[in-house]
């Protein structure tokens, strides 16, 4: 019974949660927390059930209502959306035991709509890997995208002009997707994918399919951030609540990633996007565009979040390099990369929410030889994910760059590969600017304060975060490293059997 | 000579991963200095027993090979402990023991601070070093040169002044740089070949190139290589990164970082690209040709150098490309030579940076210009300088001799002059950046140095015994480790053919 329903398990679970959580939120408010963590706790083991149900019995379908496809709603449980759901469970579960200290630290009496909104976007991601219809992700990209906004809001001052922003951006990313979707549906007569990509040959020349595939695609741009239709990224990354961002900086993004690689490669094809219609190139070129763009503003900012959204923009143009090459090791590397960057980034991010809880502020111009004094092991994840980002093996991050190496040399896109090693020589330089002042500058004391660096009025640290904020930080430090270790068996047991039958 | 039998062991990884072990049994006992640096001299003796345990084997022709998992799709991170591997092994994890001894020394005689943190990252060096020694092919290769780049970063910033963070500054900028082009050239050459194993004689069987695609490759590899190798022009992070403690100069920025740089050139030059590619589209000469000028121009460049440290960092980056001259001859002696001058120079060098420090931890003096005299106060470390002086001028009985030797010889086997010309040149030059300092300990009139003597037995010990090490294989290349035997029969295994 449960194989059949596996699809369709895990966004039902996140759904009730979000509704017993607003309940108990009006009366039991001491409730609302170990729910959060039972649901996504439930939903980890699903998503783990899913993935090995998937390898060893093939793909799964679930009709909703019992109506057959194409008519009714399909969810499918196949090789790559059990492995994009294993990812948005275990980055949840990590970052849900760092929110007990975190988020009443940060939104102290917001517990309960928080975690209800947050269990609403969890509900809106899954349902978006799930679904095997255009039109019910759609309706699954609305919850995700407002319940988004409403956890970028939340944050300090300066965050509701950023979530309004990333409410405007989102919306027309949303309007795109849905009139790229109407002409889909003009010229195919469907809306379920499998049914599509079935029809697509027969209307491969048909006008009106360019039009769709071009505006579906603007729209997921948007929601993923490619340059340069990233600008709602970096104020929502930097305003919203830390422990929101760790959710949403990680998955957000990569589940639009997911979207365009479903669309392009699963859907419409790999020969109609990389030859009739080479849509996969301008989105390569722009992500290399996107790449050094990033990595540049990155090296300019001064606070760590914001430093880090714009290294998102950057790592978030590597998994478009990999869409943009369309081949087959352009392809792993950019999934590698979608589980790898989330775990990277979350570790990073949850690193800021640390300072934060610790010293109230994460100004990389404050930092110095204190805060690694005194907050060892947060650093010590710091470091390790830092050194991923950079692409030092046998890290995680390495090995995205090593697969994506080899798809430019492959596609003879020599300025692809020299984008990928400049980018790594450009991580190195912001990335270490930060181990430099932690673990070298001198600390306050010695140094006289200065307009320039308010070292007086900011102490720096006084002891480590609490271990409820360190475990999952440590984990996730410590998955980079295993992730790395063992990404052939990752490519090989999880990622190739995903890749489209024609690749 | 040229049969290998392969056998799987796991000793070449107990020997990469036993120096790792240490690392937090140094961390945890950090507060104990004493039981902190038994561990180091514990796990480097054990080191250096597991390398030793393997020569035997890798005498008679037998190889150790041990497969640890796939880290790419058909990649396995693999070691295997072949002769060439097994012959750097050797200098590194021996050098290391001693090299341990007299960190103990100066780095208590000048009270320094984050010992700790010192002797760790030392040991994750090693662990890499021997990993770089004993990769079976090239992603394995450049997993471990990315980390030793890493873990020798803290060695360089250690004392934590502006000067030597600005000169960590730039050996991240070259270095790094370098590792993206070397991960690229990996890329490239799997690429093409599919296949990434080294192999004497070379990977790239059967396979057809166009010259400007193998040049540009070589190039890549070259720029990859030549950071760590200190091949002019990108050699000027060593010079820079001499602000690190002596006892990092010594063993990482004269034998185990530098060296896995030309270890590398030999490995790409014998094992990837192979001699017939080599010869085939001139890639030798290009090769030769940066060796030829850098050992010149650093030979130069050392004898204006006032800086003790900094002067002997010209004279290594001019005897690496020794190495990498040996290795573009292609001929059986000079691959031989080349490979020896990994050996002797390893001696020898070391030598002389333990020499440094004993005067800059005694005296406080790091200029020649400050030396007169010093002879009188400390005569056993000016005569461990004066061997290891003697023996860099390739002057008999010292073993800097034999690797010149077999480097003039072979370049007679190639029939050409000028890197014979090239050798002589650089001798004369070593007598004229070193012999000055003989003469001002010796021979100059003595400054003020009542009440200085020699350095604590912890430095004086090390570096007489490198100095007699450095005597002893001249007198006998074959001595204990059998550097000599090991190196025909890398020759001979790449070359074909005999040595002569």
């Amino acid at each position: 019974m449960i194989t059949q329903n596996a699809p369709a398990l895990i966004p039902v679970i996140y759904l009730a949660a979000s509704i017993l959580i607003a309940l108990a939120g009006m009366r039991r408010k001491w409730l609302v927390y170990p729910l959060a963590v039972f649901a996504t706790a439930i939903a980890f083991s699903v998503a783990g059930f899913n993935l090995f149900l998937v390898l060893h019995s093939g793909t799964v379908s679930y009709r909703f209502g019992g109506w057959i496809p194409p008519i009714g709603i399909e969810y499918v449980l196949d090789p790559l959306s059990a492995f994009v759901a294993m990812v948005v469970a275990a980055v949840a579960f990590a970052v849900l035991i760092h929110s007990r200290r975190s988020v009443p630290l940060e939104l102290a009496g917001k517990e309960a709509p928080y975690y209800a909104v947050l269990m609403l976007l969890l509900c809106g991601f899954n349902g978006i890997v799930f679904t095997g219809d255009f039109f019910n992700l759609y309706v699954f990209l609305e919850i995700a995208s407002l319940a988004g906004y409403g956890l970028v809001g939340l944050g300090e001052k300066r965050s509701p002009v950023a979530a309004f922003r990333y409410l405007i951006m989102g919306s027309l990313g949303a309007s795109f997707y849905l009139l790229g979707l109407a002409f889909l549906y003009m010229a195919t007569g469907s809306l379920n994918m499998a049914d599509i990509s079935r029809i697509i040959p027969y209307v491969s020349g048909n006008p009106v399919l360019f039009v769709a595939v071009s505006l579906m695609t603007i729209g997921l741009g948007i929601k993923m951030a490619i340059f340069p239709l990233h600008g709602w990224l970096p104020d929502a990354y930097t305003y919203a609540p830390s422990t929101s961002v760790a959710m949403i900086a990680p998955l957000g993004t990569k589940i639009a990633a997911y979207v365009i690689i479903r669309m392009l490669f699963y859907v419409f094809g790999v020969h109609y996007v990389s030859r009739d219609f080479p849509i996969t190139t301008v989105i390569g070129w722009l992500s290399v565009i996107g790449i050094i763009y990033g990595s540049i503003m990155a090296m300019t900012q001064t606070e760590l979040k914001r430093m880090l959204a714009y290294s998102s923009v950057a790592q978030i143009g590597y998994i478009g390099m990999g869409i943009g090459l369309a081949s087959p090791l352009g392809l792993i590397g950019a999934v590698l990369h979608v589980l790898n960057h989330a775990f990277m980034i979350a570790c990073l991010f949850l690193v800021a929410g640390n300072l934060r809880a610790r010293v109230g502020h994460s100004n990389i111009s404050d930092f110095n030889k204190s805060y690694c004094k005194k907050m060892p092991w947060t650093f010590a994840a710091f470091t390790i994910a830092a050194l991923s980002m950079i692409g030092i093996p046998p890290t995680a991050g390495f090995f995205s760059k090593w697969y994506l190496a080899l798809a430019t040399i492959d596609a003879n896109n020599w300025i692809f590969l020299a984008v990928i090693l400049i980018s790594s020589l450009l991580n190195a330089v912001y990335f270490f600017n930060i181990l430099e002042r932690v673990y070298l500058r001198p600390a306050a004391s010695t140094v006289p304060a200065t307009l320039s660096s308010p070292t007086a009025a900011n102490p720096g640290p006084q002891r480590e975060a609490s271990l409820s904020l360190l475990v999952p930080t440590l984990t996730l430090a410590t998955a980079i490293l295993v992730l790395g270790l063992f990404n052939a068996v990752i490519v090989k047991k999880l990622i190739l059997p995903m890749l489209p039958v024609v690749m | 000579m040229n049969i290998v039998e392969m056998y799987t062991s796991s000793v070449p990884l107990y020997a990469v991963l036993v120096s790792l072990l240490a690392v937090p049994l140094i961390l945890a006992s950090s507060r104990y200095p004493n039981l902190r640096e038994f561990w180091t001299i514990l796990v480097g003796i054990a080191k250096f027993g597991l390398v030793l345990s393997l020569l035997p084997g890798v005498l008679e022709g037998r190889v150790a090979v041990i497969r640890l998992m796939e880290i790419s799709p058909g990649i396995e991170l693999a070691l295997k402990a072949d002769a060439l591997g097994v012959f750097f092994a050797i200098i590194a994890s021996g050098l290391w023991i001693l090299t341990s001894l007299y960190s103990i020394g100066y780095m208590r005689g000048l009270n320094e601070h984050k010992q700790t943190r010192y002797f760790a990252c030392f040991a994750v060096c090693l662990s890499a070093t021997i990993g770089i020694a004993f990769a079976a092919n090239l992603l394995t290769f450049v997993v471990f040169y990315e980390i030793l780049t890493i873990a020798a970063y803290p060695l360089v910033i250690h004392k934590e002044t502006r000067a030597a963070i600005s000169a960590g500054r730039k050996y991240l900028l070259y270095t790094l740089t370098a590792g993206v082009l070397l991960i690229a050239a990996t890329a490239w050459t799997y690429q093409i070949n599919g296949n990434l194993d080294f192999k004497p004689g070379g990977i790239f069987t059967g396979i057809s190139f166009s010259s400007g695609t193998i040049t540009a490759l070589f190039f890549l590899f070259l720029g990859g290589l030549g950071v760590k190798a200190a091949i002019m022009p990108i050699h000027s992070w060593l010079p820079t990164a001499m602000v690190a403690p002596t006892p990092v100069s010594a063993l990482l920025h004269a034998v185990a970082v530098v060296k896995a740089g030309v270890f590398g050139v030999v490995r790409v030059v014998g094992f990837v690209f192979g001699p017939e590619l080599m010869r085939e589209f001139g890639l030798n000469t290009i090769l030769a040709v940066f060796a030829g000028a850098t050992i010149i121009l650093a030979s130069l460049l050392a004898l204006k150098q006032d800086n003790l440290k900094r002067r002997l960092a010209y004279s290594t980056i001019a005897h690496l490309s020794y190495v990498a001259l040996g290795a573009a001859l292609l001929t059986p002696a000079a691959f031989a030579g080349g490979i020896m001058c990994i050996a002797t120079h390893a001696t020898m060098k070391i030598t002389l940076f333990f020499c440094a420090g004993a005067i800059y931890v005694n005296l406080h003096k790091e200029n020649v210009s400050e030396l007169d005299g010093i002879a009188k106060a400390m005569p056993w470390t000016m005569g461990a300088f004066a061997v290891g002086a003697v023996g860099l001028a390739g002057i008999p009985p010292v073993n800097g001799f034999i690797s010149k030797w077999y480097l003039g010889l072979g370049s007679l086997q190639a029939g050409e002059w000028i890197p014979i010309a090239i050798l002589v040149i650089s001798g004369l030059l070593n007598i004229g950046y070193l012999f000055p300092i003989l003469y001002r300990a010796f021979c100059k009139p003595a400054g003020n140095l009542h009440g200085k003597g020699e350095a604590s037995p912890a430095m004086l010990i090390p570096l007489i015994i490198t100095a007699l090490l450095s005597i002893l294989f001249g007198l006998n290349p074959d001595l204990f480790f059998h550097f000599y035997r090991m190196a025909v029969q890398i020759s001979v295994s790449v070359l074909g053919g005999g040595i002569l």
